[in-house]
């Protein structure tokens, strides 16, 4: 019988390799699952882009969700992104943050002033301190966090129309159907 | 046109396989000759074949032929001549199609050296060989064809992965890969043995040579892979336990294992069915290793293609192989434990302790390997174990293999003799005893540092007192045969690795720096002047290109010139700068401008200092020398000769009668 072992432990191995196939087509295997994920987000305090002297911190945003979004005017992605914030802004029904990264405030005034502003708080991290807080790779990035303050879902790259609509939505809904 | 012949020529290698895998397997099972013979006309066909399916391939990239999708993918105009070869081999199908060009090669190599093989034996052995190519065959034509077009014809085509534009890497796959596929023939001397149920322990010595060799090749291709990431990756680093290096070195450590078990069985007769087992084990976890990092079921760095369709065609292919090779082990293996009895103080012994050290070691890697799978399965989310798990259980599975090694050679087969076991741990103990306060002196008193020496004295006494001891018993000429040689050779190698690993770990330097122009930083001993940095082009690419000057109370020692190379394409590659000794590395890499929009101005760059990290590679080079010197002992072939002679004599007598 104990000729059979090595069999049988190739029989698990396989079996978790099927696993491993079938998971892959189920996930994203690009995605890097954040470990902050259901963690509650790191506390930040920032200026705000257009009123520097006015901080904003977590603790002001609590209360409600919110979806943090992490942009820069350098960052050529954005601008594919941004088209499509503008539009789904409005349908959200979560607060839409925008977290201006690593930029000087003059160059993204002038970029939200050409492209528009789809944000109703905008607060900036020149430094990019919270930024390594918040374990983020590069803009853009969102992060939707909820009324008490975890992170609930977060998006690496882009948000593109599809993103918004089998992802984020499906996301803000749990989100509401928790706390009516 | 070209690219359908090629096509044509991997279909036909594909019907040739299959007579090659089927045919002699039944004429061994009926005893039919004219079937058995069908193995090597029908193996040097399917080489044919594929040789030329591979020269299309190659000709397509030298040709521009950007009609072709995975030349398109794959090269541009710009790309040189020798990274467009290369290139045939940098993305998936064309490295399934190198993996099965070398698997030929083997199976030629078989198919001329195996004549004087049972005619039964070879025919089985060389089935199984074709067998293999059978699914590697039909996992590219059916799942990843390099040949599919592209229309209409792009003008241009994409870029190489820049990571493998390196004068490395051009040589790091096939040479990996002939390591990995070289296993396949102890695997099909296995197979082909538990098929015959001749379990006589003559097959393992025919087995010997060719498993040495493959490991000897697959050990320089981990070192030049190493190599290759030290020297590109920019990290300075030399082995980052990622699971395509796991994958490469799994079946290393099994085939190490192999190796050694091999010359129990074939001296002794002891460990006849662990033998079997391991060959098994060593080609699976090979074809595991292209599961691996084919699949896309572990994410890592190397990860270049991933489909879940190729996924499950290797899952399928790896249960049929590796399943239907244990299922037969588990029903034919053999039932009593043969071979000559052995006391427990002697050879066998610690070979069998080292067997099972590197049997558990590679266990261990594949189970770290694994572990973000298993993660997933458990549902307890992708957890990765890192340097820390693999870094602290793999040197303490090895520490009893180095301090057993020097006693194994002393130790007579069967029974050993505890005197000269005293006199050799005395003399090794204090040489490097001894070595090692001196050292202590010179680095600072680094535990590790201190440890290293102590094994490089600990291994090359040990190895030296033996090499003295035939010397002074053995008469000229047989002193030391090639079998030996290669073992001395190797076993010198794993003290020079560890003192290399060692001592690099212990005692580098290393400084991630903001530097103006004009600024100098001393490390080690060393000053390094940032000269500046100014854009320089290439074939391909165009860099920001630093000039750091090294100099050691102000005499020049090197003028290096890292790189931040970007490519056409956009990606970005850093190209650090490595001013080479045997006893030191000088290594920078340049990191970012500290002001974008000023090149010219400061940089942050990571400068380190490598004590002894070339005899890390120059250990693993030693190890492979010591692999192919073994392989080429006449003992193995002259003995070879003359035993199936007379069992080719009672073959013809048989015929005639």
């Amino acid at each position: 019988m104990s000729r059979m072992f090595p069999f049988f432990a190739f029989v698990l191995l396989v079996a978790l390799f099927g696993f491993g196939i079938w998971w892959n087509t189920q996930h994203d295997p690009q995605a890097i699952p954040s470990p902050l994920l259901n963690k509650p987000a790191p506390a930040f305090v920032l200026p705000k882009l257009y009123e520097p002297t006015v901080t904003v911190s977590k603790s002001d945003l609590l209360g409600k969700p919110y979806l943090l979004n992490v942009f820069a005017s350098w960052c050529i992605e954005c601008g594919v992104e941004h088209p499509v914030l503008q539009a789904e802004a409005p349908t959200l029904g979560v607060l839409l943050v925008g977290y201006d990264y690593k930029d000087a405030p003059d160059d993204a005034k002038r970029w939200l002033a050409e492209h528009g502003n789809p944000y109703s708080v905008l607060i900036a991290d020149l430094p990019g301190q919270t930024a390594i807080d918040f374990g983020v790779y590069g803009a853009p990035e969102s992060f939707l966090i909820d009324s008490k303050g975890v992170i609930r879902y977060k998006h690496i790259g882009p948000m593109t129309a599809d993103v918004v609509a089998t992802e984020l939505k499906p996301a803000i809904a749990a989100l509401q159907k928790e706390s009516p | 046109m070209t690219p359908e012949l090629g096509q044509l020529a991997l279909i036909l290698a594909l019907l040739l396989a299959l007579a090659q895998g089927v045919l002699p397997l039944v004429g061994a099972w009926r005893g039919n000759r004219a079937l058995m013979a069908v193995a090597r006309p029908a193996a040097a066909g399917q080489a044919v074949f594929v040789a030329m399916a591979f020269g299309i391939l190659v000709w397509a990239f030298v040709h521009f032929d950007f009609s072709v999708r995975y030349v398109a993918e794959n090269s541009n105009l710009a790309l040189p001549w020798y990274y467009r070869i290369a290139a045939v081999w940098g993305a998936h199908e064309g490295s399934l199609l190198l993996w099965i060009f070398i698997l030929n090669v083997w199976t030629v190599a078989l198919a001329a050296f195996s004549q004087k093989l049972p005619e039964v034996f070879a025919a089985r052995v060389l089935a199984v060989m074709g067998l293999i190519a059978v699914g590697f065959l039909a996992f590219i034509i059916f799942t990843s064809d390099p040949f599919g077009r592209l229309l209409p014809m792009p003008g241009d085509g994409g870029d190489l992965n820049p990571v493998l534009q390196d004068p490395g890497m051009t040589f790091h796959p096939p040479v990996l890969y002939t390591g990995y596929v070289g296993f396949s023939v102890a695997f099909a001397f296995s197979i082909a043995a538990l098929l015959g149920g001749e379990l006589e322990q003559a097959w393992v010595r025919w087995a010997r040579p060719w498993t040495n060799i493959a490991w000897g090749f697959l050990t320089c291709g981990i070192v030049a892979g190493s190599w290759w990431a030290y020297a590109e990756l920019g990290w300075g680093g030399w082995w980052f336990w990622d699971p395509v290096e796991n994958a490469s070195f799994m079946p290393w450590l099994v085939g190490l294992a192999l190796i050694h078990a091999q010359a129990v069985t074939e001296k002794r007769g002891s460990l006849r069915a662990w033998t079997i087992l391991l060959s098994i084990f060593a080609f699976s976890l090979s074809l595991l290793g292209t599961f691996l990092v084919r699949s896309g079921v572990l994410t890592s760095v190397h990860a270049f293609a991933s489909d879940p369709r190729r996924g499950v065609f290797i899952l399928a292919f790896l249960t049929i192989v590796v399943g239907g090779s244990l299922l037969l082990y588990a029903l034919r293996a053999p039932k009593v434990s043969g071979g000559k009895p052995f006391k427990l103080l002697s050879r066998e012994t610690v070979l069998l302790i080292g067997n099972l050290m590197f049997a558990v070691a590679a266990a261990m890697v594949l189970l770290g390997t694994l572990f973000p799978l298993i993660g997933d399965a458990l549902n307890m989310g992708r957890i990765s174990v890192g340097p820390p798990y693999f870094g602290f259980l793999f040197p303490l599975l090895m520490l009893p293999v180095v301090l057993l090694l020097p006693f194994g050679p002393f130790l007579r087969w069967g029974n050993g003799d505890t005197t000269i076991l005293k006199q050799v741990l005395l003399r090794a103990g204090i040489a490097a005893g001894a070595c090692a306060i001196v050292a202590a002196f010179f680095v600072d008193g680094q535990p590790k540092a201190i440890a290293g020496v102590a094994s490089l004295v600990w291994l090359g006494v040990g190895v030296g007192l033996y090499a003295l001891k035939r010397w002074r018993e053995m008469p000229p000429g047989r002193r030391y045969p090639a079998e030996m040689a290669g073992m001395l050779l190797a076993h010198l190698g794993v003290g020079v690795f560890v003192a290399g690993v060692l001592i690099t770990e212990s005692l580098s330097v290393t400084s991630d720096v903001r530097m103006a122009p004009g600024q100098t930083q001393h490390i080690a001993g060393y000053d390094f002047r940032f000269d500046g940095v100014h854009q320089t082009t290439g074939p391909n690419w165009r860099a920001d290109q630093g000039v750091v000057t090294v100099t050691r109370n102000s005499s020049l020692i090197a003028v290096m010139h890292p790189q931040k190379r970007t490519y056409l394409r956009g990606q970005v590659q850093t190209e650090s700068a490595v001013d080479a000794g045997l006893f030191r590395d000088l290594y920078v890499a340049l990191g970012e401008p500290m002001d974008t929009s000023n090149i010219e101005g400061a940089w942050s760059l990571r400068l380190y200092y490598k004590p002894f990290v070339r005899w890390i590679w120059g250990g693993g080079l030693l190890m492979m020398l010591g692999g192919f010197t073994c392989a080429a002992d006449r003992r193995f072939r002259i003995k070879r000769i003359a035993e199936s002679e007379a069992t080719e004599g009672l073959l013809v007598q048989e015929t005639r009668a």
